[in-house]
């Protein structure tokens, strides 16, 4: 903790992160509209007291929609990550633990999973299911969690031939108290990084599925949505991209900084104190 | 009271992309201890004797060949009479554990009372000569000596009657190894405990020894029921084992 403190970018990110997911949470708080009013006699208005960031083609107020933005796209990231390692630490517990048969066919399996394009594999599985945030986030989830029941079988793999963990069978402790007490905490912290650094990956991939109108639906507020309208207006109105653009930006930089910094503090010592 | 009877062991070895070898590690090995007994098992690196230590304990399957302890043979029976120290201190601690935690662990909830417990671990600690202040400590904060210590009252902290030692004093510097020893003489002594004591230095092995076995490429070479007779061996892979310390002439150990 007190190196991860002593990284003044790492601080910063931090900080942009909590603040933006404080206002996420509270987001009828920090925001002066209802994200859906229209109000066309106000359309591509400029920055205002009463519009921060100005509005847009249909004259809705940039910034609360920015701010409700976050739950969508923000919130939904991290819903995605949270089921994807859930399912990717049940079965890569389970392969590398167990070991044997079971493991010889999740290992192959997550093979073939592996070996799809996976950008290809969402647009098909979106294809198949329907356009909609939820076919978004199962799709990312099918995608990747073979990945981090990869990752994680891996770990649990390698900290299976640890002394304590050998003393532990020996003297006949239950498969339970080995796999919560012993390789559960050693891997979090490891499982966490990788989070961290692929929460920015799956935020653009929400985005980037948004903006081509395969995710959330227009008229609802999410980063990627509202770049993909702006885009219309490109030429008449090219400063719409920037707030939302900028959004995405600094939202996935500050995850990926923080994820390097996270792993430089725990690749060095390994102990946490 | 331990006994080994034909072990048997072999692991798959992958030679290039598809082709799988089969390694024979153990082949056919026999052995037994006898309550408050101390067999000392010998041989040179990739013997096997690790593999067959970890066969004993039941956290591997042997191919062939039965383990019977005090007449029984399933593991669940037995596991609460056997315990094991490690040559890697360092692995041999959760690094996220305290001190009191490690041991704590090995009592599980034998002793529900929470005073007790610590007061019991504390015994067990000053037995192997630490003291108070290392309860709260992670296996960082101290020294290979002390962890080997803590090791060693772990595995007598659930009261057992065989320890398995694999070189648990081979990655210690001599001083701190001599006093080991004389620790788990003391142990020995005191509780009545039986312990097979895998290593590859003969000197440990006369110092704390009543039997030794000479283990060459999974088999048993040559063993010696009298300690005393260790001059007498007759294999020459026994006596080249000896020679080589013999040849090192370490002036006055022991
Ligand atoms: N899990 C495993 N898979 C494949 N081969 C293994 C495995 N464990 C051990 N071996 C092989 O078995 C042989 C014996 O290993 P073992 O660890 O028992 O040797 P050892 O006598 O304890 O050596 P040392 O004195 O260096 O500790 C080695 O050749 C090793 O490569
Ligand atoms: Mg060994």
């Amino acid at each position: 903790m007190k190196r991860l403190l002593s990284d003044k970018l790492a601080i910063l990110a931090l900080s942009i992160l909590v603040t933006v997911m404080i206002m996420g949470l509270f987001a009828p708080f920090f925001s002066l509209h209802d994200p859906l009013e229209q109000n066309i006699a106000f359309k591509f208005a400029g920055m205002s007291w009463e519009y921060p960031l100005g509005t847009d083609h249909l004259g809705r107020c940039i910034y609360s929609r920015l701010i409700f933005g976050i739950r969508n796209t923000v919130f939904l990231a991290m819903l995605t990550m949270v089921c994807t390692i859930g399912i990717g630490v049940v079965v890569g517990v389970i392969s590398g633990y167990y070991k044997g048969v079971v493991d010889e066919m999740m290992m192959r399996f997550c093979d073939v999973m592996l070996s799809f394009p996976s950008q290809v594999m969402i647009l098909a599985i979106v294809g198949v299911l329907g356009v909609g945030i939820e076919n978004i986030i199962l799709a990312n989830i099918v995608i990747k969690w073979t990945w981090y029941a990869r990752m994680i079988r891996g770990m649990v793999a390698g900290y299976n031939y640890k002394n304590y963990v050998l003393y532990a069978k020996t003297i006949g402790k239950s498969d339970r108290f080995i796999i919560s007490r012993h390789l559960l905490p050693n891997i979090f912290s490891e499982i966490i990084i990788l989070a961290t650094l692929d929460m920015g990956w799956v935020i653009i991939n929400i985005s980037t599925l948004s903006f081509l109108g395969l995710g959330i639906q227009p008229p609802f507020p999410e980063w990627g949505a509202m770049l993909s309208e702006a885009k219309n207006v490109l030429m008449s109105n090219p400063s719409q991209m920037m707030a939302p653009g900028v959004a995405i930006l600094v939202v996935v930089a500050s995850f990926n900084i923080l994820g390097d910094a996270l792993r430089d503090m725990l690749d060095v010592k390994g102990v946490v104190k | 009271m331990l006994e080994a009877k034909g072990i048997v062991k072999g692991y798959h070895e992958s030679q290039g992309l598809f082709k799988k070898r089969h390694k024979a590690v153990l082949k056919g090995v026999s052995l037994h201890v006898k309550r408050g007994e101390c067999v000392g098992l010998i041989g040179e690196s990739g013997s096997g004797k690790s593999t067959l230590g970890k066969i004993i304990l039941g956290i591997e399957k042997a191919d062939e060949g039965t383990i019977s302890f005090e007449g029984k043979s399933d593991k669940r029976a037995y596991e609460k009479e056997m315990s094991v120290v490690f040559q890697d201190y360092t692995s041999s601690i959760n690094p996220r554990f305290r001190i009191k935690e490690v041991i704590a662990e090995a009592l599980g909830k034998s002793i529900a009372c929470a005073k007790e417990k610590r007061a019991y671990i504390l015994s067990l600690l000053e037995e192997v000569g630490l003291n108070e202040t290392f309860l709260e400590r992670y296996a960082h904060e101290l020294s290979g000596g002390q962890l080997q210590r803590v090791c060693i009252a772990r595995a007598i902290a659930t009261k057992p009657k065989f320890i398995l030692l694999d070189e648990a004093v081979s990655s210690l510097d001599v001083s701190v190894q001599l006093q080991i020893l004389e620790l788990l003489k003391a142990l020995k002594e005191k509780h009545n405990l039986s312990y097979l004591f895998i290593t590859h230095d003969v000197m440990c092995v006369t110092y704390l020894c009543d039997r030794v076995i000479f283990f060459k490429e999974g088999e048993c070479v040559e063993s010696v029921d009298k300690i005393e007779d260790l001059k007498h061996i007759s294999h020459p892979y026994s006596k080249s084992l000896l020679g080589a310390v013999e040849a090192l002439e370490i002036p006055n150990f022991c």
